[in-house]
């Protein structure tokens, strides 16, 4: 059973929380390989995929996480979302509550939406993704992947690089693999940098060459060319040559150590296309621990009993 | 709360062994002989009583049946009341189809493991049989489910609660019957 | 009308006096001050034995948000929430709909305040047409109609060249220049502190600098141009310390602050991203919070307003990031200061009521009042030992959109005169029916 009712923010989790959902997950990873991919689990409960901000990734890893659980859901969002016709929060939120769903998915543009759905009904609420707050989905399916590969979290030195300020999945990471005893620094253009790293209590600096052969993970992150407003870097072909990952960097890499990436790769930017297919790379494991670990988290957040659903 | 207390011990290690010989010598009767036969033990207890009921078939018979796991935590029916802990994983290696699968288990009670158990073993693959055994059996069943192979028959209480111990979860290989902890 | 007000504690630091007195009111003026005095034929006596009677509290810086936004404030109920907050005076920013730029508009908000009964509204005219910093407003009709002071409060004077005109041009009218300090270009999208609290909840910070350089900017331009210049709601530690300097200096320079800016910080926001905390400026940290507190104390601050900042609930009720900026205060500022600093013996009620009614006036270029004969009757008589639960229902304004909602505060106005008429009786809004002057 998880410390937390909703699964909102990284900040928030124990080690143990994040130890549950990670075992869990191991043993979906079973589930996963069988010809019939689908158990029980959540079987006769309704949840509600609310994207009012566009996503085909994460959306379609929680669709498959609930179809494999066996739950019911449903998708809104985008222009078929009465938000974007000038509905409140609010209103959207209990007009869907009245229709008794367990559990809201959200991804939202504006940070704290997941947290201001919680007011507004008694179902559990998963963070998909909120504006430049958090993304606590993805920070589990990156431990995940890590954790697979090395066995273990603790000790680990994890680089993330590139368009921190803007970044939610940076926002969620970083306090996960402190929680779990990994040593991160925070690597990026100056214009670039989340404005207080003391939060964290993590370094930042801008020389990707000087961290980059002691690292175990470097995790690249996706420059949000849709959020950047200004000239906060001048192009892109300068910020592949000072933080793009390329073939001569991976090549001072330590032996074992790996390379993640979110998605989508802007490829040619923060990371060159024969790095991303490289032998390193965990990209598609990533994508595959996107499932196991959001069918984990529905799992342990809607099955027990802190649902307030009495069986 | 009060602590639950030892009221019995009904089967010790040799009881225990005992029943699983004569266990071993049911299934190879009615299946004549331990070709196409497949031990599938339940987490935890099940898993580990699984191991020991083929030794004894390959003593019998010279051949030893292959064994896996099954975790039923995604099939129970009380999922909203309790996350069971996701401990072992299930690992089949072998394929289920046309098999005489054995599933085995600690302790028959309700039923609602069991029907877990045959749904979570349908998803895997088209046995040709399903059969069960089971150390002990208590009485008191919930579903229309019987067990094959009984290790022993121990009528009881709800107010009891009826344990196998093994190893490597225990210390001694037994069967006990405790209080049930009073809230 | 009559009053004798039998037995106050008189705080007024203009005459002297911090003791119990009687005190006389007659028609519009005082005329009287003493002790043991007799109530003439018809006057009403107000037992005010244990309670303080100070000069009528001023707010230089409140929205009415009328016309325009009436679903917010109105006039009429601005002004309720004003006398029930102890306020004999409010100045209202122009950023109404239409703005508040020419001289028809100010007229427009004088007659309906007078209508309304409750206390003086001092409109504040827009230094820019339209408040877009491009061409200057009609200052001089406003001026003759009856505006205190001007500013484009809401966003500031974006161009230096198109401020330093305005202040020039203000110059001759012997009026103030409220200045809202943000320099656009630094706080884009900006809706948080920049720093930790950005940082910790995912938003676009709104950096202290964007405050602090313009700020620098405008003292220049008042030393270039000789304008009187009021800085608006100074948030930062660094911005006072500019403030501090430029009066050491003998610039005609003064400031103000929030009751949310002494009392609250970022580190008040939590996770929860409570929108009635939303700012402009933002929350800034907890040590700016102290120098604020330091600075109230010792002079370097004039005056505290409170930004009154009516909006609707859906206009807060919503993702931080689209919640509309600000909280109403009308009502809390007077408890909050006696709560937070008065009470506790850290302001004596000599400086409260220099920060609340002297000053406030003296930026204004309001006739003074003063608690002695001949003296325009605008008093506030307070209840230091009451306590208020603010909830939605007590608040008199039209919008409910307290930080301070659910706190308990101790002290509050329980009754007010404006020239001579009692607006506040009891704690409760009294309009006069036909209207003050």
């Amino acid at each position: 059973m998880l410390s937390v009712k909703h699964l909102i923010d990284t900040t928030s989790l124990t080690a143990d929380d994040i130890t549950q959902i990670l075992d869990t997950a191991r043993s979906f990873s079973e589930v996963n390989k069988r010809a019939i991919k689908k158990v029980p689990a959540l079987r006769g409960r309704t949840i509600v995929n609310l994207f009012l901000e566009p996503s085909t990734r994460t959306k379609s890893s929680f669709e498959l996480a609930e179809k494999r659980l066996s739950a019911d859901s449903l998708s809104m969002g985008g222009a078929t979302s009465s938000v974007v016709k000038g509905e409140s929060l609010a209103d959207t939120i209990e007009t869907i509550d009245a229709m008794n769903v367990d559990m809201f998915i959200c991804r939202a543009k504006l940070a704290g939406t997941p947290q201001k759905i919680t007011e507004h009904t008694d179902a559990i609420v998963i963070n998909a993704g909120d504006g430049k707050h958090q993304h606590p989905t993805q920070a589990m399916l990156d431990l995940y992947t890590i954790r697979e590969n090395f066995g273990h979290l603790d000790g680990l030195k994890v680089a993330i690089v590139g368009d921190l300020s803007h970044s939610r999945v940076c926002g969620s990471l970083v306090p996960a693999l402190k929680t779990m005893g990994a040593d991160v620094t925070l690597v990026g253009p100056p214009t670039f940098q989340v404005d207080d790293p003391d939060y964290y209590g993590v370094p930042q600096t801008a020389d990707l060459d000087e961290v980059i052969p002691e690292m175990d993970v470097v995790y690249m992150l996706r420059v949000q060319l849709e959020r950047m407003e200004g000239a906060a870097i001048p192009s892109r072909r300068e910020y592949n040559r000072l933080w793009g990952l390329d073939m001569s960097r991976v090549n001072k890499m330590k032996p074992e150590a790996i390379i993640c990436h979110p998605g989508p790769m802007n490829r040619g930017m923060e990371i060159n296309a024969d790095v991303a297919d490289c032998a390193r790379s965990r990209i598609l494991d990533q994508v595959n621990a996107g499932v196991l670990t959001r069918m984990a988290e529905m799992y342990l957040l809607l099955g027990g009993e802190n649902n307030g659903v009495s069986a | 709360m009060e602590q639950p207390q030892l009221k019995a011990q009904i089967m010790d290690e040799q009881a225990m062994s005992r029943a699983l010989t004569r266990v071993a010598h049911e299934i190879i009767e009615k299946n004549e002989g331990a070709d196409g036969i497949a031990l599938v033990g339940i987490v935890r207890r099940g898993a580990a009583l699984a191991p020991l009921l083929a030794d004894e078939i390959a003593k019998i018979e010279g051949t030893r049946p292959p064994v896996g796991t099954l975790d039923v935590s995604f099939y129970r029916d009380d999922v909203r009341r309790k996350i069971a802990p996701v401990e072992f994983g299930t690992d089949i290696p072998f394929d289920v189809d046309g098999r005489d699968i054995i599933l085995v288990d600690d302790v028959l009670y309700t039923g609602r493991t069991i029907r877990a158990a045959l749904d979570a073993l349908i998803d895997l693959g088209r046995p040709k049989t399903v059969q069960l055994a089971v150390m002990v059996d208590r009485g008191h069943r919930e579903l229309p489910i019987r067990a094959d192979y009984v290790g022993k028959n121990v009528p009881s209480s709800h107010e009891e609660d009826v344990r196998v111990t093994i190893a490597p979860y225990d210390e001694t290989n037994s069967v006990e019957i405790w209080t049930k902890p009073s809230e | 009308m009559a009053y004798l007000l039998k037995s106050a504690h008189v705080v007024d630091p203009q005459v002297g006096l911090d003791d119990v007195r009687d005190v006389l009111i007659d028609g519009e003026k005082i005329v009287e001050v003493g002790e043991g005095l007799a109530a003439p034929e018809g006057a009403v006596v107000i037992d005010a034995a244990g309670k303080y009677l100070v000069p009528g509290l001023v707010d230089m810086h409140v929205h009415f948000r009328d016309p325009g936004f009436e679903y917010k404030e109105t006039i009429e109920s601005g002004a309720r929430a004003a006398v029930h907050g102890g306020f004999t005076d409010v100045a209202t920013m122009p950023n109404t709909d239409p703005v508040t730029d020419n001289g028809a508009e100010v007229r427009y908000q004088i007659d309906r305040a007078r209508h309304a009964g409750f206390c003086h509204v001092r409109p504040i005219g827009a230094l820019t047409v339209g408040e877009k910093g491009e061409q200057l407003a009609e200052i001089g009709d406003m001026v003759m109609e009856g505006a205190v002071a001007f500013s484009d409060d809401g966003h500031g004077v974006q161009g230096a060249g198109m401020m330093r005109t305005c202040m020039e041009y203000v110059s001759q009218f012997d009026k103030v220049v409220s200045a809202h300090c943000e320099v656009e270009s630094l706080t884009t999208h900006g809706v948080i502190n920049e720093g930790r609290a950005s940082t910790r909840l995912g938003m676009f910070g709104w950096p202290a600098l964007g405050e602090e350089l313009e700020i620098y900017r405008d003292i220049e331009l008042c030393r270039m141009t000789g304008c009187a210049l009021h800085i608006a709601h100074i948030s930062t530690e660094k911005g006072l310390n500019l403030v501090r300097a430029a009066k050491a200096e003998g610039l005609p320079v003064t400031c103000e602050v929030t009751p949310h800016h002494l009392f609250l910080c970022e580190d008040d926001i939590t996770d929860a991203y409570d929108t009635n905390l939303k700012m402009n400026p933002p929350l800034r940290t907890a040590a700016d919070a102290a120098a604020l507190r330091e600075g109230i104390l010792d002079g370097s601050i004039d005056c505290v307003v409170t930004d009154h900042a009516p909006h609707a609930p859906h206009e807060k009720d919503c993702e931080w990031e689209i919640a509309f900026f600000g909280i109403v205060g009308l009502e809390t500022s007077l408890p909050l200061m006696l709560t937070n600093l008065v009470l506790p013996g850290t302001m004596s009620w000599s400086r409260l009521v220099e920060v609340m009614a002297v000053n406030p006036r003296r930026c204004l270029r309001l006739p003074e009042v003063r608690v002695e004969a001949g003296s325009t009757a605008d008093l506030t008589l307070i209840d230091a030992s009451a306590q208020v639960t603010v909830t939605e229902d007590w608040l008199q304004s039209r919008s409910k959109n307290s930080a301070w909602l659910g706190a308990t505060l101790t002290g509050r106005a329980t009754d007010v005169f404006v020239a001579g008429r009692r607006t506040l009786t009891d704690g409760e809004p009294t309009p006069v029916r036909r209207g003050i002057r």
